[in-house]
């Protein structure tokens, strides 16, 4: 421990190390531990009347959770939003996976940043903007409809907000860079003339992206992976702008409580969101075999 | 001007690991001093010693007859060069020089005046204004060593620095590095792996092994009268036979090796009976048409290497001992090939017997 | 061999291009439904050009005081997290402790979690044991709590490869710690401090889970944008969309020609 502080004051100074201290310990205190306790605690109590708070009737339970381990509706909207987050991961892989290969392998020079260019703009717009841009294209009167139409591949403007297809949709527009940067970052790294070398002792390219491309890239496919499910399932923009109430989304559920004043519950739910994003974390980790370091943008 | 640099028990210690043992040494002032020693030997540990960036967990380190402990290097009077230079890549030349001089407040018109003289000292002109990353090698060097001079500091630390230079400007820089050590009378302290270097440019070698201070001497001293085995091996070329002390006369002793009875000098003073190891320089051994004389050994030749100035000759003796033999090329050496067989001597005054100790294989 | 590889240079070719136009064909509606005099956002039936829609966003009051406050918690946000950003990547590269990895992982869990837990957190934390109602405050905390472990991410890449024999050198020179930082090491992090500015403040700019739980009553732009995105539709959101693409579009322009040039002098 003494160790520890001599080479720190060595190195950076007594206002260095009081810096470094103070900033970090703020944030990492009071920014995130402590809410988040907060947060669980609160969701550990009954919903109380100011009055009441403090007094005998604010006690530990577990009712909050219960709650909703008997709501069949929320549990049905839980796992729904589960079952669509993984649907909308799954679809901006199969999209972003050829496209990061393209970019990171194919493409020459000045395409590539022509093309990473192309990939970065629509993302400075906002994410709401853009979710409205498919809320039009959608109605009833949009675009799609009309073309579907016109086409006479159907009679009467289907209805794309009913159900969770529109959210799908919207969330896989949304979060595609997510997707495409960390794999694309991890075949850049990869090195061209394995690629070469394999074409030319006559491997297929499906064989080639099955036993090299893919096994290197892990990293940043369970990155692009993770972070698009956590995306898709803690977001409340997608489902707000694009669904309608029988496709409501587990953090809609969320925001329902908090709008009506019952944090507690609130509380709850959103810890029990944070669990399912912990998990499918570990599980992306596991399966994938990579560690907690992988991260860059 | 500069200062002496005592160190007295000085110990350093890594956990488990001692990089530096009980090296007790003093340097004058004004003196070109170096350390010498294979990797690993602890000559680094001890130059960050002195310089301050650590303190030692024993022993006391005392510059100008001031006591060190606690004061860090910043505020030591000596400078550093390191082994990567440690030029700062974002500032020009000049700024690098004057770096020191200006983070202790020195007014820019006395600053440049001081930099204008330290760049003429080293031999820079004309590059002041360059990015560190726009010059060569050697002028990299000195940018580094006209920097280290700025603060006019008591005592130079120098790691290792012409490591990284090709044959020609190393040593060109030998000469320049000596040259200003003469003008500015600032002690040098040298570190290096390459014994030319030590041998060369200091007033004083210190050879090491592993965290401990072989011997401190002149350089002749250290090649000719070696104190220890690990010396006698690291520093020249040498010859070397294992043996048992047969006999002593006064200063000289005779081992009985494989090859034969051979006198020599005994410095350590070895009693009879005593397991030594006698040293044998190569330019010592001689060839000899006379026969029944001491350390007299009939060998065939296995090997003739010519280099020029010299022709180094392995020789293999009747009982499959390899020696080597340097012939110089004066004229007055026999013709001699491969395969010859040639009788060999060498004077006992030129070969000594020391103590088996760890030897470098350097 | 030959012709499938350009059969599937083809075919790789029409996916790209489909691709580009899944990004920004929604975009392009966009733009044209904003010169649209139709009071439903649609490209038909097209009822005539018009400016209109502009005129009705700038009248929007509502919308500026969204706006200025994106400002304020933007500024707000940078404020805070590169500094610690600084101090955490500083912690973290220069440092030796046991607990490291583990600090690390803390540290950049906020990145991982769910932005509304994020906003409620801060929320419950500060309106309940604070005595701080939800508001700009909570919200410029709940961004900063993960846009500080970006700026941290992105200045620790640059710290990595700060080579730290410059700053033994600079200290045996005879300089203080504070001199060192501030002419040898901080000069090496500028790069890396002004993108984490950047990133800063557009994250916070353009984020709208954690702030939606965290702001209370108040509103920044992205709020603002959702809420009338579900009440009541109307072109003038298209006009604000064509504001962000055009801003977009000169940036992207301003930044290819700044690197070109770049390139240009030191190629």
């Amino acid at each position: 421990m003494r160790d520890f502080w001599n080479n720190a004051l060595r190195d950076l100074g007594k206002i260095g190390v009081a810096y470094i201290m103070i900033t970090v310990g703020a944030w990492l205190v009071f920014m995130i531990l402590i809410p988040q306790l907060i947060m669980l605690d609160y969701s550990f109590r009954p919903m109380l009347a100011l009055r009441d708070i403090g007094g005998p009737k604010d006690v530990w339970t577990l009712k909050n959770y219960l709650v909703f381990f008997t709501n069949k509706l929320h549990m049905a909207i839980f796992f729904k939003t589960i079952w669509s987050s993984l649907i909308v991961t799954s679809a901006a892989l199969a999209i972003c996976y050829p496209i990061a290969f393209y970019l990171a392998k194919v493409a020459r020079g000045g395409k590539v940043g022509l093309l990473m260019l192309g990939l970065i703009i629509p993302y400075w717009i906002n994410e709401l903007l853009r979710l409205f841009a498919w809320q039009i294209i959608l109605a009833d009167s949009g675009i799609m409809n009309q073309l579907l139409i016109f086409l006479g591949i159907i009679a009467d403007p289907i209805n794309f907000r009913a159900g969770n297809g529109a959210v799908v949709l919207g969330m896989t527009y949304a979060y595609i860079l997510f997707m495409v940067f960390p794999i694309y970052n991890v075949m850049e790294s990869l090195d061209r003339n394995q690629l070469d070398a394999a074409r030319d002792l006559g491997a297929s390219w499906l064989r080639i992206h099955r036993k090299i491309v893919i096994p290197y890239a892990k990293p940043g496919i369970a990155v692009g992976c993770t972070m698009t499910f956590m995306l898709a399932a803690g977001t409340v923009a997608a489902p707000q702008l694009l669904g309608s109430p029988s496709s409501f989304w587990f953090t809609q559920v969320i925001n329902t409580n908090f709008e009506c004043a019952n944090w507690n519950q609130g509380a709850a739910y959103a810890t029990l969101l944070m669990l399912l994003c912990m998990i499918f974390m570990f599980i992306m980790l596991k399966i994938f075999k990579v560690g907690l370091k992988e991260l860059t943008q | 001007m500069g200062q002496d640099v005592n160190l007295a028990d000085v110990s350093m210690r890594f956990g488990d690991f001692y990089a530096a043992r009980d090296i007790n040494v003093h340097i004058e002032a004004g003196e070109f001093f170096s350390f010498l020693g294979p990797s690993g030997c602890g000559k680094t540990t001890l130059l960050r010693l002195v310089s301050g960036f650590m303190d030692p967990t024993k022993g006391q380190i005392k510059i100008g007859g001031k006591d060190m402990r606690g004061i860090g290097s910043n505020n030591r009077p000596t400078a550093m060069i390191f082994q990567n230079l440690a030029l700062f890549p974002l500032m020009t030349v000049t700024e690098n020089i004057g770096f020191g001089l200006e983070v202790r407040g020195v007014p820019k018109a006395e600053r440049i005046k001081k930099v204008e003289e330290l760049i003429e000292l080293v031999d820079l002109q004309g590059v002041g204004n360059r990015k560190v990353s726009e010059l060569s090698g050697g002028q990299m060097q000195r940018v580094a060593i006209a920097r280290a001079l700025a603060v006019s500091p008591a005592v130079l630390l120098l790691d290792e620095p012409l490591s990284a230079l090709d044959l020609k400007l190393r040593h060109h820089m030998r000469a320049e590095l000596r040259n200003i050590q003469r003008r500015t009378g600032v002690t040098f302290i040298y570190i290096t792996h390459d014994q030319t270097e030590a041998l060369t440019m200091s007033d004083r070698v210190g050879v090491m092994s592993i965290g401990k201070l072989e011997q401190v001497a002149v350089p002749d001293v250290i090649y000719n009268n070696p104190a220890t085995a690990f010396v006698a091996s690291f520093v020249g070329e040498t010859n070397r036979l294992q043996g048992t002390i047969s006999s002593i006369d006064g200063e000289y002793a005779v081992l009985n090796t494989a090859i034969g009875q051979l006198s020599c000098k005994n410095p350590q003073r070895l009693s009879q009976g005593e397991d030594a190891t006698i040293f044998i320089r190569p330019e010592t051994v001689f060839l000899t048409k006379e026969s029944g004389a001491p350390n007299l050994l009939t060998c065939g030749i296995k090997n003739l290497s010519f280099e020029g100035a010299y022709a180094v000759v392995t020789l293999k003796t009747e009982k499959e001992q390899l020696l080597t033999m340097r012939l110089n090329n004066d004229g007055t050496a026999p013709r001699i090939k491969t395969g010859d067989n040639v009788k060999v001597t060498f004077n006992r005054e030129n070969a000594f017997v020391l103590k088996n100790g760890d030897s470098s294989s350097a | 061999m030959k012709s499938s590889k350009s059969i599937f240079r083809i075919v790789f070719g029409a996916y790209l291009a489909l691709f580009f136009a899944y990004m920004f064909l929604p975009l392009i509606f966009m733009t044209i439904i904003a010169f649209n005099a139709n009071e439903v956002p649609q490209i038909t039936p097209w009822k005539g050009f018009t400016f209109m829609w502009f005129g009705e966003l700038a009248k929007d009051e509502q919308m500026w005081n969204a706006l200025l406050n994106s400002f304020i918690v933007a500024f707000a946000v940078v404020a805070i997290s590169v500094p610690i950003g600084l101090g955490g990547a500083l912690l973290l590269t220069r440092l030796q402790f046991k607990a490291r990895d583990f600090v690390y992982g803390v540290l950049v869990s906020p990145i991982l979690t769910p932005g509304i837990i994020l906003g409620i957190s801060t929320f419950l934390f500060w309106d309940s044991y604070m005595n701080v109602p939800g508001g700009l405050w909570t919200a410029i905390l709940g961004q900063a709590t993960f846009i500080t472990s970006y700026c941290m991410l992105l200045i620790m890449s640059r710290a990595q490869r700060f080579d730290l024999t410059q700053e033994e050198a600079a200290f045996d020179l005879g300089a203080t710690h504070g001199q060192v930082f501030w002419k040898i090491t901080l000069p090496f992090l500028r790069p890396a401090l002004i993108s984490s500015v950047a990133l800063a403040f557009m994250q916070s700019f353009d984020n709208y889970n954690t702030t939606l739980f965290a702001i209370g009553v108040e509103q920044t732009l992205p709020i603002y944008i959702g809420t009338k995105l579900r009440s009541f539709i109307s072109p003038a959101m298209n006009a604000l969309a064509v504001v962000f693409i055009a801003l977009t579009i000169i940036g992207a322009i301003t930044y290819e020609y700044r690197r070109r040039r770049e390139l240009i002098k030191t190629g």
